[in-house]
C-alpha cells in the first residue's frame, strides 16, 4: 500500500487491491503491473470522470464562494469595472445598519423556533407512527401509519413558493380560508384580520407555514430511523417495564441522536435562508419589517440598489452564521450525548 | 375515540391480525390504556392530515370559481365547474410554456449532473490519489455554505461566459449545485460496492472507463434512482437561482413565473386563474409522488442518513 501510494493517479488505480487481502493483490500482480502504465483509457478516464466534472464544479460552486468573500470586502457595485479595496469597512457598516440587524435577529428567532417546532412535531408523529401500537405482541406502529405518512409528506413535493402562494391565499383578511373558518366559529374578531400584515402576527404566521410544509419531510426520515433500530431494543425495553412514551424519550431519541442531529442541520440551513417563503408571503419583509430574512435583504441590496460588495459582505456573515449554527448543533450534541449514554 | 370511528379510518382492535412470535409470553393485560394511547395517537395524526389536506381541497375548489365568487365566500361552492381558469392559467398567463421550460432546465441538469456526480464519486471512492480528501471537502464545503453566499459572483460569472438570462446558464448552475449532494450520495454508495468485482473485471481485461459504464454504473442502480429522484425534487422546486439568474420572462421557470403571475394578480385580481396556475403546478408533482411515494420516502431517509 505504501509503495503504491507514492506514485500519482495511476498508481492510485492499483490500490484498491490494497484493501483486499495480500493473496488477492499477489493473484491481481500481473493486472496491476499493467495497469502502471498510462494507456490512453486511462488518462482520458481520469481527465472526463474527474478533472472536468471538478473544474465545472469548481468554476460555478467553489470560485463564485471565494470571489464573494473577496468581493465583500470593496466597494464594488458591479455595472463599472471600478473595484477598490475598502477592508472590512462594509461590515463595519453592517453592525450599524440597523435594517440588516432586525433582519437578522429575525433569522435567528426563525433559526430556533422553526427547528425545534418542526422537529418535536415530526419526532412525535414518528413515535406515534412506529411504536404507538399496542403493547401486546410485537412492538408495531399504528395501524394505517403509511396513510398518515404519505399524507404528512405531501407539502415536500409541493414547491416552496407554491405553499407560500396558497397560504397567502389563505391567510387574506377578507376571502381567505383561515379567517373564513374563525369567523364562522363565532370569533367575529377575526372577519378581516390581516395575520401577514399585523406586526404582531406576521412572523408567526409565516414560521407556520414552514413548519406546516417540512413537518412531514422530517417525520418521514424519523420514521426511518426508529425502523432502523433492532425491535428487540423496543421489546427488551418493554420487558423492563418501560410504557410507550418512556421507551420514546430514553431508548428512540437517543438511539436515532445523529438522524436527530442531521436534521438540525438540514432545517436550521433552511430557516436561516427562509428567502423562498418570504417571497411568497412577505415580499416587502413585512410589517415593521418583523418577517424581513437577511437574505432578502442581501437579494434587494445586490440586485436593486446594485451594492454587490455590501451585499457579499451580507453573504458572508450569512455563511457564517450558518456553519456556527452547524457547530452548535455538533456540540450540543456532543453535550447531551454524553449524558443520555451514561442514562441507558 | 369517537373521532376514529367517524372517519374512514378503522380501528380494528390491534394486535389480533399481526401474526405473533414468542414474544406473546410478556404480553400485559392493560388493554383499556392501550386503547386511550391508540386512540389518542390517532386523533392527533388524523388532526395533522386535516390540516395538511384542508388547504389543498381549497385551492382546488377555489381554482373553479370566478374571483367574485372567491371573494363573496371562502367556502361556497362554485356555481359552475368550468375549466376557464385553467384556460386563462395556461395560456394567458402563459404557466404552458413556463412549465416547458421548467421540464427543460431540472431534466438537464439532471442529466448533466447525475453523470458527471456518478463519475467522481466513482473516482473518489474507488481510487486513493493525494488530494482525494481535499476533493471530499471541497464538496463537503459546496453542501454547507448558504447559496446566497455565491448568487452575486455566480451572476458575474454567467455574464461573462454569455449564458446570463438562458436556460443553458440555468442548466449548468443547476447542475453545478447539486454536483456535491450527488458525489456525497453517491460516494457512499459506491464504497458499499464490492471491489473485487471492479479488479475481477479488470483481470478479464475491460478497460475503467467499460467497468464503469458496464458494470460499477448497473449495480449502483438503486442509489442511482434515490439521488435521481432527491435531486429532481429540490431542482424542481428551485427557486433562488432562477429569479436571479435568469430574469428574461420568456425564460422563466414554473416556480419564478408562478412568483410573477401572483404578484400581478395582485393588481389584476384574477385569484381564480391563480388558484388554478396552482392547481396545475401540484397536481403532476402531486400524481408522481403517489405513484412513486415508496421509492421518495425511501430515498429521502437514505439521503439524509448518509
Amino acid at each position: 500500500m505504501t509503495a503504491l501510494s507514492s506514485g500519482g493517479l495511476t498508481t492510485g488505480v492499483a490500490s484498491p487491491g490494497g484493501v483486499s487481502p495480500s493473496g488477492g493483490l499477489r493473484r491481481f500482480g500481473s493486472a496491476r503491473w499493467r495497469r502502471r502504465n498510462l494507456t490512453f483509457d486511462k488518462i482520458s478516464f481520469f481527465l472526463v470522470f474527474l478533472v472536468i466534472p471538478v473544474a465545472f464544479y469548481i468554476g460555478f460552486v467553489v470560485s463564485p464562494f471565494v470571489q464573494a468573500a473577496y468581493f465583500s470586502l470593496t466597494d464594488w457595485t458591479g455595472f463599472t469595472p471600478a473595484m477598490n479595496f475598502i477592508g472590512l469597512s462594509n461590515y463595519a457598516k453592517l453592525f450599524t445598519d440597523s435594517t440588516f440587524l432586525q433582519a437578522m435577529s429575525n433569522n435567528i428567532l426563525m433559526a430556533i423556533v422553526v427547528p425545534i417546532v418542526t422537529l418535536g412535531l415530526a419526532m412525535f408523529f414518528a413515535t406515534l407512527v412506529t411504536v404507538g401500537g399496542s403493547t401486546r405482541g410485537n412492538v408495531k406502529g399504528l395501524r394505517n401509519s403509511s396513510f398518515y405518512r404519505v399524507i404528512s409528506f405531501f407539502p415536500y413535493v409541493i414547491p416552496a413558493i407554491v405553499i407560500g402562494l396558497i397560504w397567502s391565499q389563505i391567510y387574506d383578511p377578507s376571502a381567505g380560508l383561515l379567517n373564513g373558518i374563525l369567523t364562522r366559529l363565532g370569533l367575529d374578531q377575526f372577519t378581516s384580520f390581516a395575520w401577514l400584515g399585523d406586526p404582531r402576527t406576521a412572523r408567526w404566521a409565516v414560521m407556520f407555514v414552514i413548519i406546516w410544509g417540512l413537518v412531514g419531510f422530517y417525520m418521514v426520515l424519523f420514521i426511518a430511523a426508529i425502523k432502523g433500530v433492532p425491535a428487540e431494543v423496543f421489546e427488551a425495553a418493554r420487558i423492563d417495564g418501560a410504557g410507550r412514551f418512556r421507551t420514546a424519550i430514553s431508548i428512540t431519541i437517543p438511539l436515532i441522536r445523529e438522524n436527530v442531529q442531521t436534521a438540525f442541520i438540514y432545517i436550521g440551513i433552511l430557516a436561516l435562508d427562509a428567502f423562498v417563503y418570504m417571497a411568497a408571503l412577505e415580499p416587502g419583509g413585512g410589517p415593521d419589517n418583523t418577517t424581513l430574512v437577511m437574505a432578502q435583504e442581501l437579494f434587494n441590496t445586490a440586485f436593486t440598489k446594485g451594492q454587490f460588495g455590501y451585499a457579499c459582505a451580507m453573504g458572508v456573515v450569512l455563511a457564517v452564521i450558518t456553519l456556527a449554527y452547524a457547530g452548535l448543533v455538533f456540540a450540543v450534541n456532543r453535550i447531551f450525548g454524553g449524558k443520555s449514554e451514561v442514562g441507558e | 375515540m369517537t373521532q376514529i370511528s367517524q372517519g374512514a379510518v378503522p380501528t380494528a382492535p390491534p394486535g389480533e391480525r399481526v401474526p405473533t412470535e414468542p414474544a406473546e409470553a410478556y404480553e400485559k393485560p392493560g388493554t383499556a390504556a392501550d386503547k386511550a394511547v391508540t386512540g389518542f395517537s390517532h386523533a392527533v395524526l388524523i388532526i395533522w392530515s386535516i390540516l395538511v389536506i384542508l388547504p389543498l381541497i381549497w385551492v382546488l375548489m377555489s381554482s373553479f370559481k370566478t374571483s367574485s365568487e372567491i371573494f363573496a365566500s371562502p367556502f361556497a361552492l362554485p356555481q359552475h365547474w368550468s375549466f376557464q381558469n385553467y384556460v386563462n392559467a395556461w395560456t394567458t398567463a402563459g404557466i404552458g410554456s413556463f412549465f416547458f421550460n421548467s421540464v427543460i432546465v431540472v431534466f438537464g441538469a439532471l442529466i448533466l449532473t447525475m453523470l458527471f456526480g456518478s463519475m467522481s464519486a466513482y473516482v473518489l471512492a474507488r481510487f486513493s490519489f493525494p488530494g482525494s480528501r481535499a476533493l471530499y471537502y471541497l464538496m463537503l464545503a459546496g453542501l454547507t455554505f448558504p447559496i446566497f453566499l455565491a448568487i452575486v459572483p455566480l451572476f458575474f460569472v454567467l455574464r461573462g461566459i454569455g449564458l446570463l438570462n438562458t436556460l443553458p446558464g440555468l442548466i449548468l448552475t443547476y447542475a453545478a449545485f447539486a454536483f456535491p449532494f450527488t458525489v456525497f450520495f453517491l460516494y457512499a454508495f459506491f464504497r458499499s460496492l464490492s471491489k473485487s468485482i471492479a479488479e475481477a473485471a479488470a483481470v478479464d481485461g475491460a478497460g475503467e472507463w467499460r467497468t464503469f459504464f458496464q458494470i460499477m454504473l448497473p449495480m449502483a442502480r438503486p442509489g442511482l434512482a434515490t439521488v435521481a429522484i432527491l435531486n429532481f425534487v429540490g431542482l424542481w422546486n428551485q427557486f433562488l437561482l432562477p429569479i436571479a439568474l435568469n430574469t428574461n420572462p420568456d425564460n422563466y421557470v414554473l416556480t419564478q413565473a408562478m412568483a410573477s403571475f401572483a404578484s400581478q394578480a395582485g393588481y389584476s385580481v384574477d385569484f381564480g386563474a391563480l388558484f388554478a396556475a396552482v392547481v396545475i403546478t401540484v397536481v403532476p408533482v402531486l400524481i408522481i409522488y403517489l405513484i412513486f411515494q415508496r421509492q421518495l420516502q425511501g430515498s429521502v431517509s437514505q439521503g439524509v442518513s448518509k
